[in-house]
């Protein structure tokens, strides 16, 4: 009954998020109204499409209570690796080149999955510190030298902008792993066990849900998604350095929660995670069409997270606290529940 | 919630052995001078480090103490140009970080928020507040006694001239020195210890655990007000940028310091001696013409190696029983 009805709690959450998305869209159409033509919102989801992918393994890794902070430095680094691999040997196919990304992408989110797993490490802490190390590596990798738009591979450049049945690619990319992401966490054990363990770790072990591997899976999908992003990023701006994407860590994490994903485990959907990703996308394109200077974008988003926050709250407890919160969230709710009994 | 134990032990060798590795290849490195130059770039971080100290410990955490340090310069450059004098600029300063912690500390004690979200939302939103307010302009022309405060000696201000301690050092000294008597010497340390071990435990034994938890995020607020008016005195200007990413920096201090993420255990002497070695760390790689970006993944790399070499111990010392 009670997940009925937090099921019911996160839908309607969700129709919330796609109805204010639809009124700023509505709203910044109605004063300009080429925001609303075809071609912008293809601009805006082309725009949304690398985020999209890095915001699945983001919210694999915060379902199992986590939180994986080197995406930004991974995606960085891999993208180098795949700009230096493909000036080294420009006859190398598309294919080997996404190959790599993924699989230097997935070694490196392995080494995070290694690291809290193998020595019992709080996440936050591991990522902060391959946050850091990545990141350095890349300008060890590169000799602090930009590769810039002559010398990255003619393929790496062309797919992003490549275009299947009238759509990017980009945009293809992104919904194949919005739609694997769904079916993995839905209808697969594993997916189902993600939930779980993040739900309640301790029972889960009990009920003999394999943890650890499970922990080792989400980082090294988070890593291997963030090294398909590198690829596409390096790609689409033509362009790989030391600085690349740096901080976007935090926007990442932002869209998860703006989308409803709990930083406390176990609750979120592909649904509103993507939706997270729709409405950063919807007013970082707003904001120019509208004239209004683009350095509002940060300060938006972060009144963003914390409204969005405050509403999830709403509906979840902070994990750890139960009891205390409880008996204050009694406290607060008697007179007011005494109130809605005489009304 | 000893102010000293193995860990403590640990990172004094390890700050002889760098003192003794960088005295010997690097030429000069050993003079007073040298040495006192070196706190410059570590004296603003150290404030940051130990307000988070004193909230990791509790169980909290504020990723956005650099946002408000730029909040706070920003407050500071209103007021300068509103034609105003250097208590009034400073006492802005002051009162934007309180503002500013104050409104993380209710999110999270009021709300029932988890500080880690909250504190990413207005990282967000207060830096993105400087980015509005300033855009790509930057404020200059601050008053002299700022850039005393940033750049001067002890010894200048004194009028005695051997006594090369740089004024920020000394800042960072006494706020270590106060934040380690309250945590190790006072019930209130006793009770953020208590709150951070184990939050229920400490709250029906009847500490105010939110009364807590917002003082000390206020507390945060105003440390990066402190490092806001020495930093801001002491590159003279304020720009939206200003000490950004200086949060990540910070939590490395405090965690390789030996305190616990989970919150409940560490010490002040740990976050200062942590704060110390990867300052002169720092310092020392840049003599050696290190590039920044390379010293940031040592760094990563020994935050990683600090944490997982006592476990790897703890583990042997197990086997062994």
């Amino acid at each position: 009954m009670k997940n009925m009805q937090k099921n019911n709690l996160t839908i309607r959450r969700e129709w919330i998020l796609l109805a204010i998305i639809a009124v700023i869209a509505a709203a910044v159409g109605s004063r300009a109204p080429v925001f609303l033509t075809w071609r912008n919102a293809l601009d805006i989801a082309n725009d949304s499409a690398i985020l999209a992918i890095l915001v699945i393994g983001q919210m694999l890794v915060l379902l199992t209570r986590g939180i994986d902070l080197s995406v930004a430095s991974n995606l960085a680094l891999t993208g180098m690796a795949c700009a230096l691999l493909g000036k080294a040997f420009p006859a190398l196919p598309i294919g080997v080149l996404i190959l790599a990304a993924l699989a230097i992408g997935a070694a490196l989110g392995s080494l995070n999955g290694w690291l809290i797993t193998g020595f019992d490490l709080p996440p936050i802490v591991v990522t902060l510190g391959t946050l850091s190390a990545y990141r350095g590596a890349i300008f060890v990798a590169s000799h602090g030298a930009w590769i810039s738009d002559q010398d990255i591979h003619v393929a790496i450049k062309g797919l992003p902008r490549e275009s299947w049945f009238g759509l990017p690619a980009l945009i293809w990319i992104a919904a194949l792993v919005l739609a694997l992401g769904a079916v993995f966490l839905r209808y697969t054990r594993s997916g189902r066990e993600i939930y779980a363990l993040g739900g309640n770790p301790h029972a889960a072990t009990y009920v003999g849900i394999p943890v650890q591997a499970h922990l080792r899976r989400v980082y090294m999908f988070s890593g291997m998604l963030a090294g398909l992003a590198g690829l596409l990023w390096v790609g689409r701006y033509s362009i790989a350095y030391t600085e690349l994407a740096s901080g976007y860590e935090l926007t990442v994490v932002a869209a998860c929660v703006i989308g409803g994903v709990s930083i406390g485990g176990g609750v979120g959907s592909v649904l509103g995670a993507g939706l997270g990703v729709l409405f950063i996308g919807v007013v970082n394109g707003a904001l120019p069409v509208i004239q209004v200077s683009p350095f509002w974008q940060q300060a938006i988003s972060g009144a963003v997270i914390l409204v969005s926050v405050a509403v999830n709250a709403r509906s979840e407890r902070r994990a750890g606290r139960q009891i205390l919160e409880r008996t204050t969230a009694q406290d607060k709710s008697v007179p007011e529940a005494g109130k809605g009994v005489v009304a | 919630m000893k102010a000293w134990g193995s860990w403590e032990t640990v990172l004094l060798g390890l700050l002889v052995l760098l003192l003794l590795v960088f005295g010997f290849t690097q030429t000069g490195f050993f003079s007073v001078d040298t040495l006192a130059d070196s706190t410059f770039n570590f004296s603003e971080k150290g404030l940051l480090a130990l307000a988070i100290a004193l909230l990791i410990v509790c169980g909290e955490i504020d990723l956005s103490i650099a946002a408000t340090l730029a909040l706070c310069s920003l407050a500071m450059g209103f007021t300068l140009k509103a034609g105003l004098g250097p208590w009034a600029i400073a006492a802005a300063a002051l009162l934007t970080g309180v503002v500013a912690g104050a409104v993380n500390g209710i999110l999270v004690t009021r709300y029932q928020l988890p500080s880690i979200v909250v504190t990413i939302g207005t990282l967000s939103l207060y830096r993105g507040l400087a980015l509005v307010a300033l855009g790509d302009q930057s404020v200059s022309g601050y008053p002299d006694v700022f850039s005393t405060l940033g750049n001067a000696y002890l010894g200048e201000v004194l009028g005695a001239k051997w006594l090369v301690i740089p004024i920020e050092f000394v800042v960072l000294c006494a706020m270590a020195l106060l934040v380690g008597l309250v945590l190790h010497r006072t019930i209130i340390g006793r009770r953020i210890y208590a709150i951070g071990a184990n939050p229920v435990a400490a709250r029906f034994s009847g500490i105010e655990a939110d009364r807590y938890r917002l003082l000390l995020f206020v507390f945060s607020g105003l440390m990066a007000a402190l490092a806001a008016i020495l930093l801001t005195g002491r590159i003279g200007s304020t720009r939206p940028n200003i000490a950004i990413g200086w949060e990540l920096d910070a939590i490395t201090m405090v965690i390789l310091g030996g305190v616990a993420i989970e919150g409940g255990r560490g010490s002040v002497v740990g976050t200062m001696l942590s704060v110390l070695l990867l300052g002169l760390l720092t310092f020392g790689m840049g003599m050696a013409n290190v590039t920044g970006i390379v010293m940031s993944m040592v760094i990563g790399a020994l935050l990683i190696v600090s944490m997982v070499l006592p476990r790897l111990r703890r583990r042997r010392l197990a086997a062994r029983h």
